[in-house]
């Protein structure tokens, strides 16, 4: 009985039944597999999270984030305004959030890799880019390095997947792939 | 009732095994739930993240 | 000469104190009232995230969405296991509980920082979900709510400790405590370092909201902050798993497979149940890989090991009882000849599969490093969490209240046919809710979101057609636990008042704190609790094949599951 004192004084000697046995080995042997896949996919995988990451400020982000725009803007997005940028291939990119969008739109090359840094003016963020499904948390203050090798054409969407506040629901950015 | 306190006067002569008297202590136990994720999760993280670089 | 402060449950035997008694019911009953509270925003927000209704404005739906997050998760939950922990020191082991003014200063702290949490939500001005994550801010009684709040919360696991150096002291009980005692420590503790936790960086996030502090840093918020949001799913699974032996227990006279393996896989839990609140972390920034594998893996996953422990156990000792009985043919005639009618034993289970099946799976799988690439923030999560918390815990909280309205109140149940569907209902409502977020998550669908057609943002984005589907029928999946959570408060409260009264002394006010007249408390000490009875014949003739098997499938869908989901990931961006 679970809810009495057990039956014997001294239960730690008592043997363990063999189902239970079987099960707590099974159940380790599965926990074990569970470990050491995540140390093999980084050493396998292609899809990890780097550890690069930088303590920043929200005025030096938005500097680096203007000077690439500058330097690179293709085109202008005309209902919202917003800059197409194509960098260089192979080169660093940057994206910022703040209330209530994903700045600039970029265009990147299929199969190329670039190094995306991503940050926060304001609020906590969510980059969720949408249909390939990777979703990283954005904050401000940290600047965040994602090397990234976009090896699907098309356009792609980045939800913000972190509650930020009224407009959080009209949060939203792209990315071309050609 | 005689039964009984036969059976806890032999098993009383027999040492408790370490761990029934680790399991059997509620401050040792408090005392290890506290410090495991205080060492490993809150002091490990907190350094971690102090020492993240300043960006260039 | 000491006073008379006990009393015996001539049903189950049980020993109740005056104190402990009205402890009890006074949270439980409050309890009950956040469920009923955030259970209904609850519905508003799943009709509002259907994207055919869409209910809400978004203002209300993310007002709607901090509330029902936090009445439920935080008050409803908390309310009650202070009340499991009383049952469980006080109750099982017999004895006086410690210091029941401190409990009542306890309960006092709880009531008001609730209320001043409601208070902060009602005004408007902070809806920041639970997790309240800076820099953006709420009202500053909204943080000092939580505070006291917790303040209180802690001071019920001081008593219950407490509660437990007195029964030794005092040898109300010969051995060791009882298996579901000894769970209940568990969540005690787990539930002392989430408290201290959550004042660490509670208390600087106030004073911040003041004006004292001028900068909280948003990783450290985060990380320090999920110690008390994660650890605190973790008292619950310590909890209801321990009531899962409790009802074991009390239904079927079921005894554990073996004190020892039992006992240390709680003992694991304490250990490392808590380093999971990595799992929110494993997407930012900052943080090495080297601690969040280790941590998300709870050092290996020896807290998931303990818990596919339990999972063997709880069920494997129900049908070891169930066989001695004489429910011996095939695999699972013990599982067919099951009380299914009766709320406390279905409700019970059907927590136990859902939370083994779906919530632990998801859970287990979402928290692998970078598996949550694809999931982080998705509405995947709360798909996962509605299988663990709303059902494995409130489900497992419905449950053992039907045990205690007629032997802590004292009154019948009424309406016993929708008593007995009840389960089926919010169960069956919770699980289609659960799979469909689930769904709809895998397709990317972020949570906390009003509106996922974009239809006032500048730029356009399509999900695909699926997932629109797929939160409609979530939505049809809440309504039905909405329909099932309901009707058990109204059946709780409905009992509480009308139901008839097994004992004379059960007034009103005692089904709502007070305690029942005094004549009813006639036992000044209980007969000390003695061992369990040993088992005349070995358990070695009847094992628990067709909870083997049952586990075996579970070990299989487990696999599987996982690697699709690595499959999955396998087939986006390359990155690193
Ligand atoms: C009455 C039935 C319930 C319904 C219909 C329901 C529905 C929902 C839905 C649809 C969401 C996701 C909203 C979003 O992210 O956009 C949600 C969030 C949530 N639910 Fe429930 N739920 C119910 C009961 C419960 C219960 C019993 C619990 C816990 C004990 C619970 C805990 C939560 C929490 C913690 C969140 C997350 C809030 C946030 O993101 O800040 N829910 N609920
Ligand atoms: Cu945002
Ligand atoms: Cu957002």
């Amino acid at each position: 009985m679970s809810i009495l004192p057990p039956s014997q004084k001294i239960w730690w000697k008592e043997p363990i039944h063999g189902i239970e046995m079987m099960w707590i080995i099974l159940a380790l042997i599965w926990c074990l597999v569970l470990f050491l896949w995540m140390p093999y996919w980084h050493v396998y995988g292609k899809q990890n999270l780097s550890n690069e990451s930088y303590k920043t400020s929200p005025e030096q982000f938005e500097a680096k984030a203007n000077t690439m725009a500058k330097a690179y803007t293709v085109r202008t997005d005309a209902k919202s305004n917003t800059p197409v940028v194509h960098p260089p291939a192979g080169s660093d990119v940057y994206m910022l959030g703040r209330l209530w969008q994903w700045w600039p739109i970029l265009e990147l090359e299929k199969n190329k890799t670039y190094r995306l840094h991503l940050s926060s003016l304001d609020w906590q963020h969510g980059f969720s880019l949408q249909p390939t499904n990777i979703n990283l948390q954005i904050l401000p203050g940290y600047e965040t390095v994602v090397t990234i090798t976009p090896d699907q054409s098309g356009e792609f969407a980045v939800v913000c997947n972190e509650y930020c506040g009224v407009g959080h629901h009209t949060m939203l950015g792209k990315i071309y792939v050609k | 009732m005689q039964k009984n306190d036969n059976q806890e006067s032999t098993q009383e002569e027999e040492a408790v095994p370490g761990m029934q008297q680790l399991l059997d202590n509620p401050f040792m136990l408090l005392f290890l739930g506290v410090m495991f994720p205080t060492v490993f999760y809150i002091l490990w993280g907190i350094m971690e993240i102090i020492s993240i670089p300043a960006v260039k | 000469m000491a006073a008379k402060m006990f009393r015996q449950c001539p049903d189950s035997g049980l020993f109740f104190h005056k104190s402990a008694e009205s402890l009890m019911k006074a949270h439980a009953v409050l309890g009950v009232v956040y469920l009923l509270v955030g259970g209904f925003l609850g519905l508003l927000v799943a009709l509002t995230r259907m994207p055919s209704l869409h209910l809400l404005s978004a203002e209300d739906f993310y007002l709607a969405l901090s509330i029902h997050g936090t009445a439920i998760l935080i008050f409803w939950i908390i309310f009650f296991e202070m009340a499991v922990l009383y049952f469980a020191a006080s109750t099982l082991l017999r004895c006086r509980p410690a210091t029941p003014a401190f409990g009542w200063l306890g309960f006092l702290l709880m009531v008001i920082g609730s209320t001043l949490v409601m208070v902060a939500f009602f005004r408007g001005n902070s809806s920041v979900m639970f997790t309240s994550y800076v820099p953006m801010p709420a009202e500053p009684i909204f943080y000092l709510g939580l505070i006291l709040f917790a303040v209180g919360a802690l001071i019920g696991c001081f008593i219950f400790l407490g509660t437990l150096v007195i029964a030794k002291q005092e040898k109300t009980y010969d051995g060791s405590v009882p298996l579901v005692t000894f769970g209940a420590l568990t969540a005690a503790i787990i539930a002392i370092f989430t408290i201290a936790s959550g004042a660490v960086i509670l208390i600087p996030t106030w004073l911040w909201s003041l004006g004292f502090i001028n900068h909280i840093d948003p990783l450290m918020y985060r990380t320090v902050w999920w110690a008390l949001g994660h650890s605190s799913q973790q008292i619950n699974v310590a909890a209801h798993v321990s009531i899962w032996y409790a009802i074991a227990a009390i239904l079927f006279g079921a005894r554990p497979m073996s004190e020892k393996v039992s006992r240390t896989a709680f003992l694991l839990y304490i250990l490392f149940l808590q380093l999971a609140s990595a799992h929110h972390i494993l997407a930012d920034p900052g943080v090495s890989s080297t601690w969040k594998v280790f941590n998300t893996s709870y050092a290996m996953y020896l807290a998931v090991l303990a818990s596919m422990v339990h999972g063997l156990t709880v069920p494997g000792c129900i049908e070891v009882a169930q066989r001695k009985k004489g429910f011996n043919n095939g695999l699972f005639e013990w599982l067919k000849k099951a009380p299914w009618a009766n709320p406390v034993f279905s409700g019970m289970f059907i927590a136990m599969i859902i939370f083994g099946f779906i919530g632990g799976i998801t859970g287990v799988v979402m928290g692998t490093e970078q598996i949550n690439l694809i999931i982080h923030n998705t509405i995947f999560v709360p798909g996962h969490f509605h299988a663990t918390v709303a059902v494995g815990t409130t489900l497992t909280f419905m449950a053992i209240t039907y045990f205690l309205i007629p032997v802590l109140f004292r009154r019948e149940l009424i309406w016993p046919t929708a008593c007995k569907w009840q389960p089926y209902i919010f169960g069956g409502g919770m699980l289609i809710l659960s799979l469909f977020l689930l769904g709809a998550g895998t397709l990317g669908v972020p949570r906390r979101h009003w509106d996922i057609n974009f239809s006032d943002a500048l730029l356009q984005f399509q999900f695909a057609g699926t997932a629109i589907t797929m939160l409609g029928i979530a939505g049809f999946g809440g309504f039905l636990a909405a329909v099932g959570g309901a009707l058990f408060c109204l059946i709780a409260v409905g009992s509480l008042v009308f139901g008839k009264r097994l004992d004379p002394g059960a007034s009103l006010f005692s089904s709502f704190g007070f305690p029942m007249a005094s004549s009813c408390y006639n036992v000044e000490r209980p007969g000390k609790l003695g061992l369990a009875p040993v088992e005349q014949t070995g358990d070695g003739g009847v094992q628990a094949k067709g909870t083997f098997v049952l586990a075996l499938v579970f070990l299989a869908s487990f696999v599987v599951y996982f690697f699709i989901n690595a499959k999955y990931l396998s087939s986006i961006w390359p990155m690193g």
